[in-house]
């Protein structure tokens, strides 16, 4: 069995049968983390890049530490945002690359959509490693692997998302991912933050943060940009702290057994308290673990056979 | 040359001739039309089963020349009005130089003569430079042939300068003609603000953004009595501000373009560039508005908007990609296949339009198929299938999200004063 | 193309012998069993390997800590599969540092195998000896490796396949050889 597709560009047109798949592949890789020797030959001779338009050095780190783990060459190509501006232009430098003989691009980039492009002009395989607004679908499933060690099931769920929902392409995953297996995810956070008709996504909507806490199983909380303040869509960081700040008393309606998830880094005191950063129930050290072990799987997944089997 | 088009069904709204009848062409214009003419020494095409309308006028079209001419020129621009079925279209002044002043229109206007294939007719700017801040010298573009004004592709944000504009047009008379667009609201939009730009996770535009703009304007034409002209109106809400204002008696008249009537938000989903145009395209609740707004007669004509653009402007990042739709080669058919064809639209409607409706709000002598008038002619085959490939389009903007759509019913030939220009497609001088 | 049985090799009774004659030898070999652990190759070497730890425990009276190795991500011939194997945990929770580690399988065949599992377990440690046990040795080498302690040597022929059912996986207890029938 593998990844029926060429190229990993989101959970909404994903089956939960891949989801699965790279759930449970997940698993091993961990063990292959944790142990003294941290590598396995599988992905010999294959090459991975990543091509980050947009600063991360967790999330590229991840996966170059991924790719090597098992044993796959990888490059990080140093891009930024204002190479986007000026001179070559993204179809060339994505020829480029491809020409160079990596397999797979794992490619960040400020503008949704973008990966999409990238993946129609290219053989490479592709993985969106967060595009704009759209989705962060390796964020989503690392997220879906920590609730799954905890709580043991994914089925029917309780998920609040609190924070910016309007920007957030991890928010967009987690929502198509958690859906799969039949999971209630309530979106939290100012009105001017959450994007048009959400609900037709199926989740629900919720301005006040205990109301949305009431029965729930995880709490995913996101980080707050600051310049988000500077467009005028809410007042302060202070007033948006005293009104979604996620601290161990307002987790009192929650479920006893709750679990707080962070894609980091974390902005103490702003969208999480410093105590319960440093609580039992915050898993935002165990997600990047995780996240090692999902891009593991994805790699393997993606790269680990033979090339070229796969329609387009 | 004398062209005698036989056995075609002739349809014409002004004359009101809706039945099959011979033209006969001589000398640029209609010599004489009746039921089977014989006459010997004339070029004879048969047009059976073909529906022979005045010629189509446009007027709304991006030629880009000058300043552009790697996205279009006249004699592209020009052509593919014609393989579109147009024999007439008014050009938008967002060149480089703009057309603010006589020099540049009547550039435009020598240049039509000497490489266009169609009629062009000028539009000029409202503000000089499209900068919204000092009115163009509108006398002199009207003396140099400018039919229109406008900073398309721009909104006035400055209401005084808009009112202003709108006061010192009413003089000529000349129409103003406003791109509605509130960039305080529109602010980094990519698509529609709605469900699929929540799902897609790219910025909206919201209808605010437009229907606002539309309110002030509607407001201030009420005010200065001047004849506004509303550029591509996509919103229920926007139809629903223009029918009460026309039935306060407000001189506004408006335009709709063949891709807000028939392509929703849905289709930006991969995130094809072509797909990005602004207005954006809106959702079904809107095109349904927008429909409604051309049966009771709120919308006045259909434009295209044509906004050819370089592929490198649409081959890249969704929000690099530049604003923009190439449709003088589809909007016919477009319109024929979705809305004629399915009965949401009479023909003779369409043919309305895109005749004597531009006509009435250029303040030109209409269209008409009658002995004596200006042999400008559109026919079209109502029975041809055709894949829309923009390889073969005469325009250089390849830029059209109706490419790989089968359509049915497509212009089969333009003759501009008395000219056989295009047939079938393909351009014959 | 089929495959059809030819010829039953060994029935349950056989297979019970083998693997309590191949423990006989294993302590044997290693003059008891102090430091000794058992590792399956992940799926029959698995079942085989705790018969033989059990069996062990039987004469020794000690019981010999049992892991279970999967070697998918070792496997030379992912680049030939149709089909991408799916890749399970390799369940070895002891220390395989300085141990004597008897390797598990139930059939040596071209020995690719083999050398991913030790491939495997390197990664996993040091041992101080590896040793191998299979249920059937085939023949058709492609590799220098050869079993430690082997049930039934079987002459084949590459036509030719070797059918191992145990209980715990497939419900029922017997070898067979299989030919291709076309």
């Amino acid at each position: 069995m593998r990844l029926e597709r060429k190229d990993l560009l989101g959970l909404r047109d994903i089956s939960r049968e891949e989801i699965q798949l790279i759930l449970d592949t997940a698993l091993p890789m961990k063990d292959i983390i944790l142990r003294d020797i941290k590598k396995a030959p599988t992905l010999r001779g294959k090459a991975l890049a990543t091509v980050f338009y947009e600063n991360s050095t967790r999330t590229r780190t991840s996966f170059e530490i991924a790719g090597k783990y098992l044993s796959a060459d990888t490059v990080n190509l140093q891009v930024t945002s204002s190479s986007v501006q000026k001179g070559e232009s993204l179809r060339d430098t994505i020829k480029t690359i491809e020409m160079m003989g990596f397999d797979v691009i794992a490619m960040r980039h400020s503008m949704s959509g973008t990966p999409q492009y990238v993946a129609r002009n290219t053989n490479m395989r592709v993985i969106n490693a967060g595009d704009g607004a759209n989705e962060h679908p390796t964020q989503a499933l690392l997220d879906m692997f920590t609730i799954l060690e905890h709580k043991k099931t994914l089925d029917d769920l309780k998920v609040a998302i609190v924070g910016d929902i309007l920007h957030s392409r991890v928010a967009r995953s987690n929502i198509y991912g958690l859906s799969k297996y039949g999971c209630e995810v309530r979106v939290v956070g100012p009105s001017t933050l959450i994007p048009p008709e959400i609900e037709r996504l199926g989740v629900k909507t919720y301005y006040n943060l205990d109301q949305a806490f009431k029965g729930v199983d995880v709490i995913n909380v996101l980080r707050i940009q600051r310049e988000r303040q500077q467009s005028a869509l809410f007042p302060s960081l202070d007033e948006y702290a005293d009104l979604y700040m996620v601290s161990s008393d307002r987790l009192q309606s929650a479920k006893d057994d709750v679990l707080v998830l962070h894609p980091g880094p974390m902005n103490r005191g702003i969208e999480v308290s410093s105590e319960l950063a440093d609580s039992s129930s915050m898993l935002v050290n165990e997600q990047v673990t995780n996240g090692v072990a999902v891009r593991m799987a994805i790699l393997f997944l993606m790269m680990g056979g033979s090339r070229g089997e796969v329609a387009n | 040359m004398k062209l005698l088009i036989k056995n075609g069904h002739l349809l014409d709204p002004i004359s009101k001739i809706d039945r099959q009848m011979d033209i006969l062409i001589e000398n640029g214009c209609i010599q004489e039309l009746g039921e089977k003419l014989e006459i010997e020494d004339a070029i004879q095409i048969d047009a059976s089963g073909k529906i022979v309308c005045p010629g189509f006028i446009d007027l709304h079209v991006h030629l880009r020349e000058p300043g552009f001419e790697y996205k279009e020129d006249i004699a592209s621009g020009t052509r593919a009005a014609a393989a579109g079925g147009f024999t007439t279209v008014c050009c938008m002044p967002n060149t480089d130089p703009v057309i603010d002043n006589a020099a540049v229109a009547n550039f435009v206007r020598e240049r039509a003569l000497l490489s266009g294939v169609i009629h062009v007719l000028p539009i000029g700017c409202i503000t000089r430079q499209q900068e919204g801040e000092l009115l163009s010298p509108m006398a002199e573009l009207v003396a140099a042939g400018c039919v229109g004004v406008s900073d398309d592709g721009k909104p006035v944000m400055n209401a005084r300068i808009m009112r202003n504009a709108l006061d010192y047009a009413k003089m000529f008379p000349l129409p103003v003609m406003v791109h509605c667009e509130d960039e305080n609201l529109s602010w980094e939009g990519q698509m529609h603000e709605g469900y699929y730009s929540t799902l897609y996770g790219l910025r909206g535009i919201p209808t605010l953004a437009e229907e606002t703009m539309i309110a002030r304007d509607l407001m201030l034409a009420e005010y200065t009595g001047a004849h506004l002209h509303i550029c591509h109106v996509s919103t229920a809400g926007s139809v629903q501000l223009i029918r009460a204002a026309k039935q306060k008696g407000v001189a506004v008249t408006c335009e709709v373009t063949p891709h807000h009537l028939t392509l929703t938000d849905e289709i930006v989903g991969d995130y094809d560039p072509d797909t990005k145009v602004n207005p954006p395209l809106r959702s079904q609740k809107h095109l349904d508005a927008l429909l409604e707004g051309l049966q009771d007669g709120t919308i006045d004509c259909i434009a295209t908007d044509h906004a050819p653009h370089h592929w490198e402007d649409k081959d890249c990042e969704y929000n690099m990609a530049a604003f923009g739709i190439s449709g003088l080669e589809t909007a016919v058919a477009v319109l024929m296949d979705r809305l004629v064809r399915s009965g949401k639209l009479e023909l003779a409607e369409l043919v309305r339009f895109f005749t004597s409706a531009p006509a009435r709000i250029l303040g030109l002598a209409p269209p008409v198929l009658a002995a004596g008038a200006a042999a400008d002619l559109t026919i079209i085959d109502p029975d041809i299938e055709k894949k829309v490939d923009p390889k073969n389009f005469y325009s250089k903007g390849k830029n059209n999200p109706y490419k790989g759509m089968h359509l049915k019913g497509w212009p089969w030939m333009t003759i501009v004063d008395g000219e056989i220009i295009a047939h079938d497609g393909k351009i014959q001088v | 193309m089929e495959l059809r049985d030819k010829k039953l090799l060994m029935d349950d009774v056989a297979i019970n012998r083998a693997i309590t004659r191949i423990a006989h030898e294993i302590i044997e070999r290693n003059k008891g069993v102090d430091n000794l652990a058992l590792i399956g190759i992940r799926r029959r070497g698995g079942p085989l390997a705790q018969r033989l730890a059990k069996r062990i425990e039987e004469i020794e009276g000690v019981k010999v800590p049992v892991g279970i190795l999967d070697i998918t991500l070792y496997r030379d011939d992912l680049t030939t599969l149709a089909e991408q194997p799916l890749v399970h945990r390799t369940e070895v929770f002891f220390d395989v540092n300085d141990k004597v580690i008897v390797l598990v399988d139930d059939v040596i065949y071209t020995g690719r195998t083999i050398r991913a599992a030790m491939d495997a377990i390197i990664d996993l440690g040091r041992p101080a000896r590896i040793q191998l046990a299979v249920l059937i040795d085939r023949g058709h080498r492609e590799l220098p490796i050869k079993a430690d302690f082997v049930g039934k040597n079987v002459p084949t022929s590459r036509s030719e396949s070797i059918l191992v059912l145990l209980n715990e996986i497939d419900g029922c207890e017997r070898v067979v050889i299989q030919e291709k029938t076309t």
